[in-house]
């Protein structure tokens, strides 16, 4: 079994402990926060383990690797510690089960990834997925496990994981373009932290996007729209490929107005706040982060995580916010019509 | 050509009436498991008067009559168990009347529910009634004689508990107005202040006559209807869950549900939860007070709600289609359920009964209650999915659904439509006095025997 690399002296030398200092769902004193991280490296208890709304912002914020918060996964799973309710923690375990329904397309030595999101495979065509579209993998065979993090489940990443990457080692494909950062996060963090090796190239879309724009340059006209972008939680796990969503908006003429909830301070779309917590912290968060949307003047809420997308559409809508997924977006700036995402 | 077809074509017209065998095939049966009975003749009036008529030959020849509406109940109720005529009410589809102030509408007795509610939303969109998640073909009249049950049985109770007047043809072919319509032309109560002559028919599964017109209570229409689902894995907790739900009395519809596939319902138990309101500040009150109602279940992490945008559409749907596919899932579209009327307590026990049903029989299952009434009762559907081309399979389903009932009498519960040989055990269950009523009733109201034969078999 696979185990997480963890370096105790990191933790225990650490000058600042902003894994927990900067988090924007638990308060902490400098050095409660660093006592209370080092509880939760040594396996005792911690408020952490109970208070801990998996949002992965930690994992941006530790500036040394430490991956602190697949640690509070592991420590929490260890403790036989919920974060979401018991049946909704099984309801992901089940539904994400590999049960041969897989979707394969044509694939040679490259695999475009939709994961277990439907959504996607749909948006990903046009112009600028014309050579990778036929490429398509969707099924729980080839889907993340990362999401099983949200629930402190970090065996069923251990157990599965290995599975998905031998999956596509079967197809025999040297690269996969992940159209969600939950993939790319899955093998560019969570393998590397287990000490998986990943036997392919993962290619994160927004680069194949930005490359695709500059390749479509000329049939790009600039949308010219204010629009705010809803950075999603698997980004966190990603944070060195974060300035490539505010490129490709640049490049199609999306203005992305400074708003007080965004790159590190971004919130969650609180669609597991809700599973987690309840109502009120999660319409509290929602609120803060539509308002702050309006606040700035934008006209569109720009995704690039479906979940999100699904959860804060019919928020945003009433409340006059366009929502769109970027790839769509970018769809528009070449003159097509973007996919609908339910 | 017999005397009887030459009298029935008198009646009717040649476009009225039929002993074609490929259209008694068609009356012979239901979709259900029970085995087809082939009638003698199929007619279909157009008006009460033609109803009359019919009738009167049926008791001067003693001739069995089974009044149908869509024969969508699942459960043999509109099978000729006696052969003789099964009439067809559809062709009597008028909507007669909608009083919107009263919130009323009166309606002839084939009109289908989908029939009504397209028209209201045409014509009188802030209007609605308690639209049953049967196929939109079923008629208002069959389910109100069943005490069906829909949209707004959990604010208003069943069904039938919304009618507000009926016209019958009694078995002898007296025509009998029920309710404030016996009085005058208004059809806005079907009983009080009067003694409630209405219980002679509602619940008699057209034993007891033909309803040629219905009264039916309408309902406000709000803008938007809303959904949250929240999940348990304890079935021990469900009680107390929709103890707390009808508690907030704001709820539209209430159901649980549960069924082993596809995966992502496995081993929990869901609570679809509706609610309506005219504005996004009254949904999001609403939506508010329903998490906080729950909130214990979610902190004690025994229960939490799912997210619903993907299902929200289909969960939405009015009448539901996914009976239809939970039908298929093995392929043959067999779908048949034990629906007993019972304590909201007991939903434990009967979870329990229809696990071991299903691994017992070999079958698949998918169980759906309907609270009723705010709480007073539920609906609890034993639901068994079988192939139509699988004999030993509809046969296992078969026998698995007579234990459930078996279950639900010992339970107290009351069997919901029940077919004639659950009626057979109900009667038998049935306190002595109670049963002596039900024959008087019975005998007095239909001397001949004629009404619908083999049905609430009293003697």
């Amino acid at each position: 079994m696979y185990s997480l690399k963890f370096d105790e002296n990191v933790c225990a030398t650490c000058p600042s402990p902003d894994c927990l200092l900067k988090c924007q769902y638990m308060e902490f004193a400098k050095n409660e926060a660093h006592e209370e991280m080092m509880k939760v490296v040594k396996g005792e208890d911690s408020r952490v383990l109970q208070g801990c709304l998996t949002c992965y912002a930690c994992e941006e914020y530790c500036r040394r690797g430490n991956h602190p918060f697949y640690l509070i996964s592991e420590r929490r799973e260890a403790k036989g510690i919920y974060t979401a309710p018991r049946p909704i923690t099984n309801q992901w375990i089940n539904m994400t089960q590999m049960q041969g329904k897989q979707m394969v397309g044509t694939i040679k030595d490259k695999a475009l990834s939709s994961c277990l999101i439907a959504d996607l495979g749909r948006m990903a065509s046009g112009e600028i997925f014309k050579d990778v579209a036929s490429a398509i993998v969707f099924g729980a065979e080839f889907m993340c496990p990362a999401v099983h993090t949200h629930f402190a489940k970090m065996s069923v990443i251990k157990e599965r994981l290995p599975m998905v990457m031998e999956n596509f080692k079967k197809l025999g494909v040297k690269e996969v373009i992940c159209l969600h950062d939950e993939c790319y996060g899955t093998y560019t963090s969570i393998a590397p932290a287990y000490g998986m090796e990943v036997p392919f190239k993962p290619i994160y879309y927004m680069d194949f996007l930005l490359a695709r724009l500059k390749e479509l340059k000329d049939k790009i006209k600039p949308l010219n729209i204010k629009a705010a972008y809803q950075r999603p939680c698997s980004n966190r796990l990603i944070p060195d490929k974060h300035h490539l969503a505010k490129e490709i908006l640049d490049i199609i003429g999306v203005e992305l107005p400074d708003r007080e909830y965004q790159d590190e301070n971004c919130l969650c779309c609180a669609d597991l706040l809700r599973s987690i917590s309840g109502y009120r912290l999660a319409n509290d968060v929602q609120q803060r982060n539509i308002d702050d949307m309006l606040k700035v003047g934008a006209e569109y809420c720009v995704f690039n995580c479906p979940a999100c997308q699904s959860t804060l559409s019919e928020k945003v809508t009433p409340k006059g916010l366009k929502p769109i997924h970027i790839i769509n977006l970018c769809k528009m700036a070449i003159g097509e019509k973007g996919g609908a995402v339910r | 050509m017999s005397d009887i077809l030459k009298s029935l074509i008198e009646i009717l017209g040649e476009r009225g009436v039929s002993n074609a065998p490929e259209e008694l095939w068609f009356y012979s049966r239901d979709p259900g498991i029970l085995a087809p009975h082939l009638p003698d003749y199929v007619v279909a009036p157009k008006t009460t008067e033609q109803v009359q008529k019919v009738v009167q030959l049926a008791n001067r020849e003693k001739i069995p009559i089974v009044p149908m509406g869509n024969g969508m109940a699942l459960t043999g109720l509109v099978i000729p168990l006696k052969g003789g005529i099964v009439m067809d009410m559809k062709r009597m589809d008028k909507i007669l009347e909608v009083n919107e102030k009263a919130r009323y509408a009166v309606v002839e007795g084939g009109t289908s529910q989908g029939v009504l509610k397209a028209y209201l939303q045409d014509h009188y969109p802030h209007l609605r009634h308690s639209l049953p998640d049967a196929p939109p073909a079923a008629t208002i009249a069959a389910n109100v004689a069943l005490h069906g049950q829909g949209r707004l049985t959990q604010q208003y109770g069943f069904n039938s508990d919304m009618v507000t007047g009926l016209e019958v043809v009694l078995p002898t072919g007296d025509i009998c107005r029920i309710g404030s319509p016996s009085l005058g032309p208004y059809w806005f109560s079907k009983g009080p202040t009067l003694p409630d002559l209405s219980g002679l028919f509602l619940g008699w599964l057209g034993t007891t006559g033909i309803f040629t017109k219905v009264g039916l209570k309408l309902y406000p229409n709000k803008k938007i209807r809303e959904v949250e689902l929240f999940v348990t894995d304890r079935v021990e907790l469900v009680p107390e869950i929709i103890y707390k739900l009808t508690h907030l009395e704001m709820l539209e519809d209430l159901n649980v549900w549960f069924q082993p596939k596809p995966l992502m319902f496995k081993d929990n138990y869901h609570i679809t939860i509706y609610f309506t309101g005219d504005t996004e500040e009254e949904i999001e009150f609403k939506r508010k007070m329903i998490w906080d109602a729950l909130q214990v279940f979610i902190d004690t992490k025994d229960g939490g709600f799912m997210g619903v945008q993907v299902m929200k559409e289909q969960l939405l749907e009015m009448p539901q289609r996914s009976v239809a596919e939970f039908a298929d899932v093995p392929r043959g579209g067999g779908f048949e359920y034990s629906g007993p009327i019972t304590l909201i307590e007991h939903f434990p026990q009967y979870a329990a009964k229809v696990l071991e049903l299903a691994a017992k029989h070999d079958i698949l299952y998918a169980s759906t209650a309907r609270i009723i009434s705010g709480g007073h009762a539920m609906m609890f559907s034993i639901s068994f999915a079988f192939n139509r081309a699988d004999p030993a399979m509809m046969n296992r389903v078969k026998i698995a659904l007579e234990e459930a009932t078996e279950f639900a009498l010992e339970m107290g519960g009351i069997p919901w439509k029940p077919n004639f040989m659950e009626q057979k055990r109900t009667l038998e269950k049935m306190d002595p006095n109670t049963r002596k009523l039900l024959r008087m009733v019975k005998k007095n109201l239909d001397p001949q025997g004629i009404m619908n034969p083999g049905n609430w078999e009293v003697n």
